[in-house]
């Protein structure tokens, strides 16, 4: 049975169609490319798993289901709780690093101060920021590099202890040795959760994912291993797109 | 053949026009604090301030002002500070920045620019009279309250606006609620502009004058409770100067009161820079 299945997904923006007719199957411990150039309706997929979408006033048909449960009929937060994001720009929240980590699993229920130790040090550990940051848990995370304050979001979302995590190009922004180390993270923790990952580089999907997704204008034109889909892609659009031809 | 300045000249009577207008400011504000002061400063022992006010104020101290001033600042915050909060905060994150919205920010900013006086008046007649509350701490702290109210409603929705908006969505993101996301991301991330309007709020209510003599009256007692007639530090510094009651001791209320406000606002400063420290 799949982690995630959407069948026949449509999202709209007022009179933007930005989903069109979505049907795909995310499956558990796999890392889910979903490439495309912009405007192909790779973040309002990820906006529309998490109920994002419902800030922005988006408005929905079709199903999207997590371990065969509609994700509609779920209190919204544990909806949020189960499937994590990772956005494109780190945003840390004012306040210590630990306080940030701290955040998430705060709002769900109450943890001594020793609950919270334990956790900060596991989420930081797992997201490979323990060792840089260990000394200095109680100073502001602002002060971080780029680099770091992405693995500290990845941090946040992981002590949320998330079944999914879906990544909006989180190492748009991020050098290469930033951006290697959170590849290396992701890897080490596929076989824990199932990884949706919304990239704009190519390199980088095949690097890192199992299947890849091709998204265009709002639909999905191709989805497949990802070594099929980059060296025998069916669509013409799609070989124009990891051609870079285009996006 | 025309007459041109060159870039660096410009630039020169650019920084001197500038710099003159700042000494300008600068030397008007110390002049002030240093004329208060020099006149003020002689009269203030322990026993002005410490000392019941005697001979209608010739004589004597001036603590019963003093309790006063604080009391009816207490209650105008203590009032003000919830009210303007909260409705920052509906303006901001329950109404979507839609008619509403702009209908209420723009009385706020009409209400902010109406004459102390006629607040006076709105309280004489309101809760003096109609709610039968007397000339009282209470009457003086209400009337005050409506006073400050638009400002730091004004100052507070600015703060929670520049909040950004990345900021609730991660909050969302992580499964909380829009109450969670208020209470514990956006309120704290604002309070400095926050303090910032109220502490502004508490300098207006401090000095005011004209609101309080109509509600709050001018008795000399000392306060014994909510209830009580009162005579804040800036009415009694008026009636001793109009009155000619003792330029003397108007002086030395004058040195109080402006103590007090720079004290506010140095606390002011060290809470916020404190409290930045602590956050960013």
């Amino acid at each position: 049975m799949a982690k995630i299945s959407i069948k026949r997904l449509n999202l709209y923006y007022d009179n933007f169609h930005a989903l069109k007719d979505i049907s795909l199957d995310v499956e558990s411990s796999e890392i889910l490319a979903v490439i495309g150039p912009s405007n192909s309706g790779k973040s309002s997929l990820l906006r529309a798993m998490n109920r994002l979408y419902e800030i922005d006033l988006g408005r929905i048909t079709g199903d999207i289901r997590l371990d065969n449960e509609t994700i509609f009929k779920l209190p919204i937060n544990v909806l949020r709780r189960r499937i994590g994001i990772i956005f494109a720009t780190p945003v840390v929240l004012p306040g210590s690093i630990r306080k940030n980590i701290s955040y998430g699993p705060r709002l769900h229920r109450k943890l001594s101060k020793s609950d919270v130790d334990e956790l900060v040090e596991r989420a930081l550990k797992s997201a490979n920021l323990w060792d840089e940051v260990k000394e200095r848990l109680a100073e502001s995370a602002s002060f971080l590099s780029g680099g770091q304050q992405q693995r500290l979001c990845i941090a946040r979302t992981l002590a949320m202890r998330p079944e999914v995590i879906m990544m909006d190009e989180p190492c748009s922004g991020l050098d290469p040795i930033s951006t290697a180390k959170i590849e290396a993270t992701m890897l080490e923790l596929k076989e824990e959760y199932t990884f949706i990952l919304v990239t704009n580089n190519t390199k980088q999907a095949a690097r890192v994912s199992d299947r890849t997704a091709f998204f265009y204008l709002g639909e999905l034109i191709e989805i497949g291993s990802t070594q099929r889909l980059f060296t025998s892609p069916v669509d013409r659009r799609t070989d124009d797109y990891i051609r870079g031809k285009f996006g | 053949m025309t007459f041109r300045i060159g870039p660096r000249t410009s630039q020169i009577i650019a920084y001197v026009a500038l710099l003159t207008m700042t000494a300008i400011m600068v030397i008007v504000l110390f002049f002030i604090i240093f004329y208060i002061l020099r006149n003020g400063l002689g009269q203030l022992t322990l026993e002005f301030l410490t000392d019941k006010t005697r001979e209608m104020g010739k004589e004597g101290g001036i603590l019963p002002s003093i309790m006063g001033t604080l009391f009816i600042t207490i209650v105008a915050t203590v009032i003000a500070t919830p009210l303007g909060v909260g409705s920052a905060v509906y303006l901001v994150e329950y109404t979507r920045g839609g008619p509403i919205r702009r209908i209420i920010s723009f009385g706020a900013d009409c209400l902010a620019g109406v004459p102390s006086i006629i607040f006076g008046l709105f309280g004489f007649i309101f809760f003096v009279i109609s709610m039968n509350l007397g000339w009282s701490i209470l009457s003086g702290g209400l009337t005050l309250a409506v006073m400050i109210l638009p400002t730091i409603i004004r100052t507070s929705e600015e703060a929670i606006k520049s909040v950004p908006h990345t900021y609730r969505e991660i909050s969302y993101s992580l499964g909380g609620g829009k109450l969670d996301t208020i209470l514990r991301v956006v309120l704290p991330t604002a309070m400095p502009g926050i303090l910032t309007g109220v502490i502004l709020g508490i300098g207006r209510a401090v000095g005011e004058t004209a609101a309080v003599i109509f509600t709050a009256g001018s008795s000399l007692g000392l306060p014994t409770s909510i209830f009580s007639s009162t005579r804040t530090l800036a009415v009694h510094f008026y009636i001793l100067a109009r009155e000619g009651i003792s330029m003397p001791k108007a002086y030395g209320t004058a040195a109080v009161l402006i103590i007090i406000i720079l004290a506010i606002n140095f606390i002011a400063y060290r809470l916020m820079h404190r409290f930045i420290a602590r956050y960013y």
